[in-house]
């Protein structure tokens, strides 16, 4: 195994130069106000950033003289990232970044890691969530069990699934949705709770609408989806989400 | 060097920024004198011609200002850093781990120096407490039996990853040894058995080391080994059982 070219086991502190580590199960002392973290984690690299301009960035600006203990999860979230950020690395480590962030902060992170993807530093982004993993990753690593099962860009990976659409629709009544499976181009079946999910290739929604009608049945909810990035997981770690 | 300064000033704000660590150095030794000098008033010591019992008890509480924070805030500051993950981010970091500790003893051991000044300042303004027949010897003894004392404090950080355990360890440890050794109440007074428990206590020889600097200017040797003992067990110990995480 080699980071930036060097075996870890090996560069250790070297290597740590020129790496930024934002770590899950983290933190900081209670009562270190946000300047002097950044302040006291930008000594121990021989090249530091100036972390005034690094506070701006994150919106930590107007919070620089609070106390750690009395940030809210979104800014302890984003003072991590800026320690990660403090000695200009080459490569950043993100875990599990945006988990707990509502809609708006998370947004608002993909933006700005994107922002760290422009200025030439690569970033290895953990994550559980696969429209993050869709969205903002040129190259995705799927690990099942410790292994890589997959790597490639999301478009390849999604691709290579399959380009299967699936017709997902409520409002049965009663009916049995097993004859579906005859339509043309339909692959398969599927009932989730009180829906019934069609898969397959062609002109799916009017196949499957028509076969429907003719069953006297006028399904309610309908909603046309295709693969992504989630599926591609689902069908390589065998369609069972561990943690 | 830069690091180390930054690490030791950052980690002194902390130390002042907690309520209780300041209490308990700075403020409840001075408490204490003037609660047992008011009960007890400062009496000349009988079969030690020209001593006053103050002159004996203020550098005994002494000593109470380096377990408590040798055996109560070390170890709980030691654990929480492990345990919250403070200790396992500046691992990710160039730093070398040693400069955390270093900082941590530096930090410590000024607020030790610190609170005791305070007690002996307000022992000498209010009840005129002799000055020390040795008073170079007398600060050696401080550093020297903090330093001692604080290994101990990384043995207990060393041995109990949680800081509940830990705390709770170092009352146990801490308190029992408070009150048989000598530090808040005088030997002279316990019967013959609780003496004898008294010899295994560390913080026994830490009084006695600063009594007798204190009263007679002689460095007691026994005391001297104790602790040196005590020191170099406890350095050995924590060098193998401290975990960064």
């Amino acid at each position: 195994m080699s980071v930036l070219g060097q075996g870890p086991q090996i560069a250790g502190r070297k290597l740590r130069e020129r790496i930024g580590v934002q770590l899950q199960e983290a933190a900081l002392p209670e009562d270190v106000k946000v300047w002097e973290a950044l302040d006291l984690y930008a000594s121990f690299y021989k090249a530091a950033v100036d972390t005034r301009p690094l506070l701006k960035t994150w919106g930590l600006e107007e919070k620089a003289d609070t106390r750690f203990k009395d940030l809210s999860g979104g800014q302890k979230q984003r003072i991590f990232i800026a320690l990660a950020l403090v000695n200009g690395p080459e490569l950043v480590f993100l875990d599990e970044i945006t988990t707990g962030l509502d809609p708006q902060a998370r947004r608002t992170t993909w933006d700005l890691i994107r922002g760290i993807r422009d200025g030439g530093t690569t970033v290895v982004l953990v994550t559980h969530f696969m429209d993050e993993a869709e969205k903002l990753c040129d190259r995705v690593a799927i690990i099942d069990g410790g292994k890589v099962v997959a790597l490639d860009s999301p478009e390849a990976l999604i691709g290579e699934v399959g380009a299967e659409s699936n017709v997902r629709f409520g409002g049965l009544n009663g009916f049995d949705p097993t004859p579906l499976r005859n339509i043309l181009g339909v692959s398969r079946v599927e009932r989730e709770a009180a829906d019934v999910v069609v898969y397959g290739n062609g002109p799916l929604l009017a196949r499957t609408v028509v076969e429907l009608d003719r069953h006297g049945i006028t399904p309610s909810k309908v909603t046309v989806g295709h693969s992504t990035l989630e599926d591609v997981f689902i069908e390589k770690t065998g369609r069972k989400i561990r943690d | 060097m830069k690091v180390l300064y930054k690490m030791t000033q950052v980690e002194a704000k902390l130390f002042i920024r907690e309520p209780a660590a300041m209490f308990f150095t700075i403020a409840f030794p001075v408490m204490i004198l003037l609660l047992f000098a008011g009960i007890f008033g400062n009496e000349p010591v009988p079969g030690m011609p020209g001593v006053r019992s103050v002159d004996l008890q203020a550098p005994g509480y002494t000593t109470m200002v380096i377990g408590t924070v040798a055996l109560i805030g070390l170890p709980i500051t030691l654990a929480s850093y492990r345990q919250q993950g403070i200790l396992r981010r500046m691992r990710a970091t160039p730093l070398h781990p040693v400069t955390i500790l270093v900082a941590q003893v530096i930090v410590n051991l000024t607020m030790t120096i610190l609170g005791i000044l305070l007690l002996l300042a307000t022992a000498r303004f209010i009840y005129s407490m002799s000055l020390p027949e040795a008073p170079f010897s007398v600060a050696a003894a401080f550093v020297f039996a903090s330093l001692s004392f604080f290994a101990l404090g990384f043995v207990l950080a060393g041995l109990f990853s949680r800081v509940r355990t830990a705390q709770v360890m170092g009352q146990v440890i801490y308190f029992p040894m408070l009150f048989l050794s000598g530090a808040l109440l005088p030997r002279e007074m316990f019967p013959d058995f609780i003496k004898r428990i008294s010899d295994f206590i560390p913080l026994t020889y830490v009084v006695e080391l600063v009594q007798d600097l204190w009263i007679e200017g002689t460095w007691n040797l026994t005391a001297l080994a104790v602790l040196l003992g005590l020191l170099v067990v406890s350095v050995a110990i924590s060098a193998r059982t401290f975990r960064w995480e």
